[in-house]
């Protein structure tokens, strides 16, 4: 199936205000879906037969923000976190991208991670890779079953790959920066 | 005082023992690098395993953020250490898919048979540490000497032996040597006189016909021998569904009864470099396994490795006349500069231990909004705690060990 044919069946099944907008000239094309929704299309994905989605390939999230204030014309993006599934099928050897646009922080408040149900369910690596995103680009994934820092250690503060991160001067006496 | 015993036939059977938390890493030659183990244990059997990683996190994404792509091509070196002609590969690759290039014939060949020697040498460490695992001393010498010809194979053709930083964007940084000098390691083997030249491909065939019948040595080694078939036979079982919601790929899915390998079902961008190769993609349950063997166990892991390094052999002998034949160059040009389009790119390749992928995103500029490297020992190494629950202590490296990770690409 190509992307065009499972945006519709996407559409048909869940409606517009849980699909989004996909772009199809991009190299590699996506489908936008709402986060609330993201369980019940991944569940869908990988269960339907013409789909077969069953292998989460990778899911990272990804901080849009240009913090120096000269180059923000030219960014062209408006502030905010994505998160992007790249799922592939086993026996069907199909491949699709998927994307949910989160606010960079929960009711505008900084310092509040922006909410996502956990996909872990769906796909067991998720559990390892919803870590990973929670701990270096600070995305909360609900109802994820172990929550926790996967590569800095338990105690870091700050989530490293958010555009705005400021490395810390010191950690329990080792000097940085 | 004098205690009187009621009667001495009497023995307590119901010992209680307590569950025992097993601290096992980061520091211990059986978890290949930096990984820690969590276990906890009751008497012998492991009732959890936790594994605890990071102690190697380099933040090399955060890096990519600040380099232009050429630049960040050292820093894949240094994720699969083991494996990092493979590494550069595949994010050369994913370049290379994002602004549109395809490299020439010339340049597919030569990669053709830098990275399928690199599988050998990522191999032939994965099946030598095995054996240590196990606590079987040779093999792992026997595969460090083989793969020390690999090694200066590479150092002749890009100066760097572990960290070569040589399959760039574009192509490759230098065009194949003509002639080179014969390893020492190889003209001691063959029984030659040190220091003699001879033309490069014809020193590789030497290195390949040496390496075919050692492989056979091996199998009687570890493969067939007993007591490394107990302790990986029926050890470790990965389903076929476990392993495909696991994520888990490359010789851990194969090993699993799933026939799935990138080379021929991937991306047409990497798939047409093997294009008019004949290989064949082991995939377990194998015929000629012991009969203790089951499916998606340590053993079908181990041996699909072993058998990988043959068609390595395979893919490396047609490569060379083919690129002998093309045309072209090893190399087009691409500036340090070249500002990346916006977009977003995500390829895998088959790295040898598994699909290891890069996620590029361009904004306009030379250096990457988000540069991110998905790593394949990371989603193989997942499964640790629901194949060690359950299994002896002792038996804990051969799960490990037949997972083949390099922490390097775990942590990044």
């Amino acid at each position: 199936m190509d992307i065009q044919e499972i945006h519709s069946l996407l559409l048909e099944t869940f409606g517009a205000s849980a699909v989004g907008d996909a772009t199809f000239d991009a190299t590699d094309p996506w489908i936008q879906v709402s986060p609330d929704s993201i369980v019940e299309v991944g569940t869908f994905l990988r269960d339907d037969e013409r789909l077969c989605f069953n292998h989460l390939n990778d899911l990272c999230g990804c901080d849009y923000l240009e913090p120096d204030e000269k180059k923000v014309a030219k960014f062209g993006h408006e502030p905010h976190v994505e998160v992007v599934y790249q799922l592939s099928s086993i026996e069907l050897k199909h491949r699709l991208k998927l994307k949910v646009v989160l606010p960079r922080w929960k009711n505008d408040k900084e310092g509040q991670l922006p909410e996502i149900p956990s996909v872990s369910s769906v796909w067991g690596i998720a559990d390892w890779h919803e870590r990973e995103a929670y701990d270096l680009v600070g995305i909360h994934f609900l109802d994820h079953p172990n929550l926790r820092r996967i590569l800095c250690p338990e105690d870091w503060e700050g989530h490293a790959l958010r555009k705005d991160y400021d490395f810390p001067l010191e950690y329990h006496g080792v000097r940085g920066r | 005082m004098s205690m009187q015993i009621e009667d001495p036939r009497i023995v307590e059977f119901d010992v209680q023992t307590d569950e025992m938390l097993v601290n096992m890493g980061p520091q211990h030659p059986s978890t290949h690098g930096v990984l820690r183990l969590l276990l906890r244990t009751d008497g012998e059997i492991v009732h959890e395993c936790t594994p605890h990683i990071g102690y190697l996190h380099r933040s090399a994404e955060k890096i990519g953020e600040n380099l232009n792509a050429p630049q960040w091509i050292p820093y894949t070196d240094r994720m699969d250490y083991l494996a990092a002609m493979n590494m550069n590969l595949g994010f050369a690759l994913t370049i290379e898919k994002m602004i549109g290039m395809e490299v020439n014939e010339k340049a597919k060949h030569l990669r053709v048979f830098i990275a399928e020697l690199g599988r050998i040498a990522s191999h032939l460490v994965g099946m030598g540490a095995y054996g240590l695992d196990l606590g079987t001393f040779s093999p792992f010498l026997y595969a460090f000497r083989e793969r020390e010809i690999i090694l200066d194979f590479f150092e002749e053709v890009c100066g760097a032996r572990l960290t070569c930083s040589y399959l760039t964007i574009g192509g490759a940084t230098h065009d194949l040597p003509e002639e080179i000098e014969i390893p020492d390691g190889l003209s001691a083997l063959l029984l030659m006189d040190k220091g003699q030249r001879a033309p490069f491909f014809d020193v590789v065939e030497m290195f390949l016909c040496w390496l075919e019948k050692r492989i056979k040595e091996y199998h009687t080694l570890l493969t067939r021998n007993a007591i490394f078939i107990k302790r990986t036979a029926g050890i470790g079982v990965l389903t076929r569904e476990m392993a495909i919601s696991y994520g888990c790929t490359g010789p851990v899915l194969r090993g699993s009864g799933v026939d799935y390998d990138l080379r021929r079902d991937g991306e047409s961008i990497y798939t047409r470099m093997y294009e008019g190769y004949d290989f064949e993609i082991p995939v377990a349950e194998f015929a000629e396994a012991p009969r203790e063997v089951e499916l998606g166990d340590n053993w079908c892991r181990f041996y699909v490795r072993m058998m990988e390094v043959m068609q390595a052999i395979r893919l490396v002998r047609q490569s060379v006349p083919k690129y002998l034949a093309a045309e072209g160059t090893h190399r087009e040009p691409f500036k340090f500069n070249t500002k990346l389009p916006k977009d977003e790119v995500y390829l895998e390749t088959e790295a040898p231990r598994g699909q290891m992928g890069f996620y590029v995103v361009g904004n306009g500029t030379a250096e990457p909004l988000r540069a991110r490297a998905k790593s394949s020992c990371f989603c193989n190494l997942s499964i640790t705690d629901k194949l060690c629950e359950g299994v002896p202590l002792a038996d804990v490296p051969s799960v490990v060990g037949s997972l083949d990770i390099v922490m390097g690409e775990i942590d990044r």
